[in-house]
């Protein structure tokens, strides 16, 4: 635990619209360990984007550090960015995004094109990866031919094929019903919990959050909570009202007003919210 | 991602517009067709001239009268028999040579009549003219001699009078005079080279054109003229020593000084093919200009559907770069897309131009010919028009911001 996989040091991104300037990222410093489960939750406009990008390789900070496995990513070359992304890290996004009129298998091999494994190599880890999400019967089907959900598992798979250090989801039930969305959490859990897989989940919705074992909360570019979840929301649990939600971030956020301290029970037990509300 | 996986790429991105690839590729189809087939005419009309002009008689010099003056007139001059005498007896390496009087005539056969060169001239205009002989005989010394009334005609005229009837003994009049037909020559084919068809005319001897034909013109100055001598040079290497020959006889028969301009003309095959040759190709440029052009437009269709078609994608090359695509990957993938299209726009172009010259020639108007020379610069050609209308676009996919590619909508 003390060779994490992700540190952050003192990052800042700004940007510059016209002639005002945005601080998208103000001095975070984050820490990711190897097989960690997290969820990097704010409000739009809060940085998260900002972050992912980085985290991602796909932007570099404008000050600060960033190394991902012990390598200094932040001085890196687009070229070499464009490395990292390939051997690194995977992609889940809310909008799929799959080629259209392309099988699953060769949507999931993808990435291995541009990493430069071999004809056969590239196919039995495509395989692979579509079976760890449960679409091994499927590699033959366009994106036309898949649910919503299997669109995403494809994704997924395709996220998983490099072996990559970690996987980065933004929103990814974000396009889908709360019953498919469930599916996608569950089996993100799933690949966290048999395969050590570190898995970094970027949303604003604090109920999706909670799914992971660990929130980030950020607010104006700043780290704004960092907190542990103990026991978290078993993917398909029905959603608790927004009320016990906001109450529950709030109690978790250092800092911010807790009227009800004495009431809560222990963080993040989403049985009794849900029951609370009721 | 090597060339194959790019290919693959780029022939199912192609297929998912299968309207608007083929629209764009009509443009290079037609720019490639226009070229391929104008190159064709025109190596086809070189080669139906030069057929045509050595089919006119071996290592042939052409002596006519005439003067061009500083302000590029030309001016009439005279030819005189004597002329023709002093160059037959003076010249080396002859093959042959011939005096003839050019005129036009009126042929009537019964109710048929036809209008024709007639030329009066000897019997080596057989051998100079590269004339052969199909039924009867030629002229002969003793026509002259005798000033008979004999005529050969071309092939095309005699089948003009006689429709299939053997001429042969029959009497036509020429110019109102009666002659009889003694030999009819073989078909040469094509437009005769200098002047008229090469089939089409009526020979007589020339003492008889004098006296019976020609009347006043015969003479100038009370000497006998002709309207050209032709002579064959012996070999091909004895062509420019005979011209220098010939001109320098010709400057002291007609008393001109060493600084005077020539009141005649001599040219060769040689000469003529290379001026010929001038005009053809300064022709077939013009219209290889014209059509590279429409592969100008047709190119400039390629870029605008890429342009297009980079902005609707902007997405998956979003999603390419996240993936781990360099910029060097998207750009090949967009160049080998580009050249794709044009490539086979090309290859069909071909085919159309060459279709056009096969029409072409089976129409029997120029014998065009789709050269191997043809085909590898329409294809250079679409390969430079492919990279250029491509690289502009590919490099704009290749310098997509990744994050905001992903976002785009």
């Amino acid at each position: 635990m003390n060779d994490p996989m992700i540190e952050i040091e003192n990052v800042t991104k700004i940007y510059h619209l016209g002639d005002t300037e945005v601080r998208a990222l103000d001095g975070v410093n984050l820490n990711i360990q190897k097989g960690e489960m997290v969820a990097i939750m704010g409000p739009s406009g809060s940085g998260k984007s900002t972050l992912m990008a980085i985290l991602g390789c796909l932007d570099v900070p404008t000050s600060g550090t960033y190394r991902l496995e012990g390598i200094t990513v932040d001085t890196l070359s687009d070229n070499q960015l464009a490395e990292v992304r390939s051997r690194q890290i995977g992609f889940v996004f809310q909008q799929f995004n799959l080629l259209p009129r392309t099988t699953a298998l060769e949507n999931v091999i993808l990435p291995l094109t541009y990493s430069g494994v071999g004809g056969r190599r590239r196919r039995e880890a495509g395989e692979e990866a579509l079976a760890k999400v449960g679409l091994a019967d499927r590699m033959r089907h366009r994106p036309n031919e898949l649910s919503g959900g299997q669109q995403q598992r494809v994704a997924i798979a395709r996220a998983l094929v490099n072996d990559p250090a970690i996987i980065l989801a933004d929103e990814p039930t974000g396009a889908l019903d709360s019953k498919t969305g469930a599916e996608i959490i569950g089996l993100f859990q799933r690949l966290h919990r048999d395969f050590g897989q570190t898995v970094v989940y970027v949303t604003h919705d604090p109920f999706i959050a909670r799914h992971t074992k660990r929130v980030i909360r950020l607010g104006d570019g700043k780290v704004v909570g960092d907190e542990r979840i103990e026991h978290p929301i078993v993917a398909g649990t029905p959603r608790p009202s927004e009320v016990a939600l906001e109450e529950e971030t709030r109690r978790a956020t250092p800092g911010a007003p807790q009227p009800e301290l004495a009431e809560a029970p222990g963080p993040g037990a989403p049985e009794q919210d849900s029951t609370r509300a009721a | 991602m090597n060339f194959s996986e790019n290919f693959a790429v780029a022939l199912r991105a192609l297929a998912a517009n299968k309207l608007r690839s083929a629209l764009t590729m009509l443009g290079i189809v037609i720019g490639v067709g226009a070229v391929v087939a104008l190159m064709a005419l025109g190596t086809g009309a070189t080669a139906d001239i030069t057929s045509q002009v050595q089919g006119a008689g071996a290592n042939l010099i052409i002596v006519v009268p005439g003067r061009v003056t500083r302000g590029d007139q030309r001016l009439p001059g005279t030819l005189y028999y004597s002329d023709y005498d002093v160059l037959s007896k003076s010249l080396d390496n002859l093959a042959g040579i011939v005096g003839s009087f050019q005129t036009t005539g009126l042929l009537i056969y019964n109710t048929e009549t036809v209008n024709v060169s007639v030329i009066g001239t000897m019997p080596a205009f057989a051998s100079v003219r590269a004339y052969e002989v199909e039924y009867g005989r030629f002229i002969e010394a003793r026509d002259r001699q005798i000033r008979a009334r004999v005529v050969v005609l071309g092939s095309k005229t005699a089948t003009d009078l006689f429709h299939g009837l053997n001429p042969l003994g029959r009497r036509i009049k020429v110019n109102g005079v009666s002659f009889e037909v003694v030999g009819v020559l073989k078909e040469k084919g094509g437009g005769g080279g200098f002047g008229g068809s090469a089939d089409d005319l009526a020979l007589v001897p020339l003492e008889t054109a004098y006296t019976d034909l020609l009347g006043a013109t015969a003479t100038r100055n009370g000497k006998l003229r002709v309207t050209d001598i032709s002579i064959s040079a012996a070999d091909a290497s004895a062509v420019n020593d005979l011209m220098v020959q010939a001109e320098r006889l010709l400057r002291r028969q007609h008393k001109l000084t060493l600084t005077e301009d020539l009141d005649f003309f001599i040219f060769s095959q040689a000469s003529i093919l290379s001026i010929l040759a001038t005009i053809t190709a300064t022709l077939t440029s013009f219209l290889g200009f014209i059509a590279a052009i429409a592969l100008v437009v047709g190119g400039i269709g390629v870029m605008n559907i890429m342009l297009v078609s980079v902005t609707e994608r902007t997405r998956e090359i979003g999603l390419r770069k996240a993936v781990g695509a360099k910029r060097s990957n998207i750009l090949s993938q967009f160049l080998v897309e580009t050249l794709t299209l044009t490539l086979l726009g090309g290859v069909l172009g071909i085919g159309v131009g060459w279709l056009i010259a096969f029409i072409v020639r089976a129409a029997n108007l120029i014998k065009a010919q789709v050269t191997p020379q043809a085909i590898a610069i329409a294809f250079a050609v679409t390969a430079v028009v492919g990279l250029l209308s491509g690289l502009y676009p590919a490099y704009r996919a290749s310098r997509l911001n990744p994050i905001d590619a992903l976002r785009y909508e």
